[in-house]
């Protein structure tokens, strides 16, 4: 029986195989949130009917258009991939999808204006292999990702789905598949950076009774988005990863926490269990093995605090989602007070890579305490926007200049915020560094879930810490005193700061705060709640200074400390600013300078913006 | 706050608590589907659903409504409007966004919704569609790359809907 599970496998990936052929030439058209909301929808019934007009005589004259889950590229929406002729078109509209089509699909000829220009050279790359984003990155966890049709259980099989669940019980040896883990040197990618063979250990100790494994899909890390791409693009990865810990801890029930704001998420999931239930990789006697293993969906309902794993423990159980003491282990006593094995989206998915490749593939990757790739939500001030993967001994450097393709609009880098509310900025010096958990820890960041928003000269690094401190005070559960409090006084000072009402003992008793929130708070979230104070205090003090001592923000960004006005000799009385405004504050007669009346104005900007003379003045 | 009186169907409410078998690590789940019905939880409804999953009482219920970002105890507009002030949309401007947006539909010291009920105005923490910073979602829908000059213009068209 044992041989027979590995063969069944084999023949259900060749008949998969099979109907991957069957479509002929496979148009993948990016279907994620990002593509979506620039008409995907459009495109891909363009794609459709005109796939349709083709005369078919043998399958490979077929045309299949296949939505896919993200692509990555979100910045250069809506994605068109078309692997059989190595081409990546950006920025399509429906009314772009003929051209394509008669041109490119039909006689072969690209359609030039429709590729991806690099914002450095200006080249237009011709190839999909030849943008660099995609070039410069290693694949692994959203390897299939934008590659598949997320809603078909085929196409996952056609790209090895539930090989290394039939191989683990095959081989029926619980102890090694953790042995395995352990031996890649996988950490905990949900932030913590824990080490997930000894976690699984610490579990599996208690074999015997009832256990749990738990998926913590509650990402709730302003800026990132990472693991909603795994779930939307590739659910079975994440499945087959949870039935693997599972086998390995011995447990036969788990749940996914997905946080509510991720509607499609839930959608593809559910739909992913269902499928895979029916063909007996998850459910009850898995692939005809006495292992058994039912999942379950359990939508949060918007609470921050609750990616804190007791938090989410005490969720699923239907409570407010507060941290519980950790004086008891929830390897011992976790959901519903039985031994739970709980992991991040992204740490499941990396498990059926590293059972098929082997430990060592893994391990060949990354840094001495880092292994293997990380994925990351690449967003703010950077040319290209999107989600990346990268062995973690790549730099900063890389990430930002060659995969992210520099600063926007040509301005100069500042800051990059890593790890979002719990983590710290980085800045210049810190550019040629790794993506090591521990080498970012000293400086004060983290690796956290992924989020890394790039800062430029015009972002105000004060206001970034006041933004922060400003979400987690609001998530703060309030449970413990050192957060509630704490974080409460601290978002206090900032905001008398950036008004331009600090003083500079202020930032003595922000410092000293700081430690004491960190110190006595009970759970992560207030453990880490001043590190954005924290890291900006020491990379930046001097803007702070300057909000405190000559009441300026340096960035322009800060309303309290700033006014727009006209200059009455370059206004040229257009009127455009006047239209631009939102809220009507600006006032003048045509051909006559225009004036702002300063109670109304909300500094948003909108007339500088359009302003085509600079008579706009920012003081 | 306005008290609001909204008939309460309790059988229905009944429905949703027999199909999750009055489950107390269910309630969460519960509330999610009585909001589906009503777009906020009714007080009626919290008080009903204390009363009838043994070990809970309506205060336990109203603690875990008043807990989660998503529960609301008034009612929503008919076009609700969620800003995304998530750090990559923040960077790029979303404060602006949301002052245009209160300026605009008059929301202001707590007040999340118009008076007319047409407007409900909602800050969400990430979207996770940095790549379209800043964001907003009205009824589903992704705006992308807003600006305090979109997001007026898309307000008024929506006005001028409601009264033709």
């Amino acid at each position: 029986m044992m041989n027979l599970l590995e063969t069944n496998i084999k023949k259900e990936q060749e008949k998969a195989q099979e109907y991957i052929k069957k479509q002929g030439l496979r148009v993948l058209v990016c279907a994620g949130t990002g593509c979506l909301a620039c008409g995907a929808r459009e495109v891909i019934e363009k794609f459709q009917e005109l796939g349709a007009s083709v005369n078919v005589m043998t399958d490979e004259d077929k045309v299949t258009t296949v939505p896919t889950g993200c692509h990555g590229f979100c910045e250069q929406g809506v994605l068109v991939s078309i692997p059989d002729l190595n081409t990546t078109y950006v920025k399509v509209k429906a009314e772009d999808v003929e051209e394509i089509f008669n041109s490119h699909i039909k006689e072969g000829k690209p359609v030039e204006r429709l590729l991806y220009v690099d914002p450095a050279t200006g080249k237009k790359a011709l190839h999909t292999n030849d943008i660099n984003f995609y070039a410069k990155q290693t694949r692994a966890a959203l390897a299939n990702c934008g590659k598949i049709n997320p809603e078909s259980l085929e196409e996952a099989l056609a790209v090895r789905a539930y090989e290394a669940l039939a191989k683990v019980l095959t081989e029926n040896e619980p102890d090694k598949v953790i042995d395995e883990v352990e031996h890649s040197g996988l950490r905990g990618r949900g932030g913590g950076g824990f080490p997930t063979g000894k976690k699984w250990r610490s579990v599996a100790r208690y074999k015997g009774g009832k256990s749990y494994v738990i998926c913590n899909g509650d990402e709730g890390d302003p800026g990132a988005f990472m693991d909603r791409s795994v779930m939307e693009d590739d659910p079975h990865k994440l499945l087959e990863g949870m039935a693997i810990a599972a086998f390995a801890i011995g447990a036969d029930e788990g749940y996914i926490y997905v946080r509510a704001e991720y509607p499609l998420a839930i959608e593809r999931l559910k739909l992913a269990i269902k499928e895979a239930t029916e063909r007996h990789f998850l459910g009850d006697n898995i692939m005809g093995t006495d292992f058994s293993f039912k999942i379950h969906i359990k939508e949060g309902a918007g609470a921050f605090v609750c990616g804190e794993s007791s938090a989410l423990i005490a969720s699923i159980e239907g409570e407010r989602g507060m941290p519980r003491p950790k004086n008891i282990h929830m390897a011992e006593k976790g959901l519903f007070k039985r031994p739970t094995l709980l992991n991040n989206v992204e740490t499941f998915a990396n498990i059926p890579l590293i059972i098929l490749n082997g430990a060592e593939w893994f391990s060949s990757m990354g840094t001495a305490s880092s292994k293997g790739t990380k994925t990351f939500a690449l967003t703010g001030e950077v040319n290209n926007n999107g989600l990346i993967e990268i062995p973690m001994n790549t730099t900063l450097r890389e990430i930002i200049f060659d995969i992210g393709g520099g600063i926007r609009n040509g301005k100069k880098f500042k800051a990059v915020q890593l790890g979002g509310p719990s983590g710290g900025c980085l800045t210049e010096k810190h550019l040629d560094m790794p993506m090591d958990y521990d080498m970012l820890k000293k400086e004060g960041a983290m690796v956290g879930s992924g989020g890394l928003v790039v800062m430029n000269e015009d972002t105000c690094i004060v206001e970034v810490a006041r933004f922060f401190m400003n979400f987690t005070q609001h998530e703060s559960c309030g449970k413990c005193t050192p957060c509630r409090e704490g974080t409460k006084n601290m978002l206090a000072i900032l905001n008398k700061i950036v008004e331009g009402r600090g003083t500079m003992e202020d930032l003595d008793t922000l410092e000293e705060l700081a430690e004491v929130v960190k110190e006595s708070s009970l759970c992560g979230l207030g453990k880490s709640a001043p590190n954005p104070v924290l890291s900006t205090l020491k990379y930046f003090r001097d803007e702070y200074i300057a909000h405190i001592r000559d009441k300026k923000c340096p960035a322009g960004v800060c309303t309290a400390l700033t006014t727009y006005t006209i200059n009455q000799e370059k206004c040229k009385g257009c009127s455009k600013c006047a239209r631009n405004c939102p809220v009507g504050a600006i006032d003048g007669v045509i051909k006559s300078p225009y004036k702002i009346d300063q109670s109304k104005c909300i500094k948003c900007g909108a007339c500088m913006k359009g302003c085509a003379f600079g008579a706009i003045e920012l003081s | 706050m306005t008290k609001c009186t909204v008939k309460v169907d309790f059988e229905k409410i009944n429905e949703i608590l027999k199909s999750y078998n009055y489950e107390k690590s269910s309630l969460i789940t519960i509330l999610q589907k009585v909001q589906e019905i009503y777009k906020f939880l009714p007080e009626d409804a919290i008080t009903y659903i204390g009363e009838h999953i043994e070990g809970l009482s309506p205060a336990t219920v109203y603690g875990v409504a008043t807990f989660y970002a998503q529960f609301s105890l008034e009612p929503k507009g008919k076009y609700e409007i969620k800003v995304c002030d998530g750090t990559a949309c923040h960077v790029r401007g979303s404060s602006a966004v949301l002052t245009a947006i209160k300026e605009k539909l008059n929301l202001e010291n707590g007040k999340y919704t118009t008076s007319d009920g047409l407007f409900s105005l909602e800050i969400v923490n990430c979207l996770g569609a940095c790549a379209l910073a800043p964001a907003i979602v009205i009824n589903g829908k992704v705006h992308a790359k807003m600006t305090p000059e979109a997001v007026s213009v898309i307000i008024d068209t929506l006005t001028k809907n409601e009264s033709e």
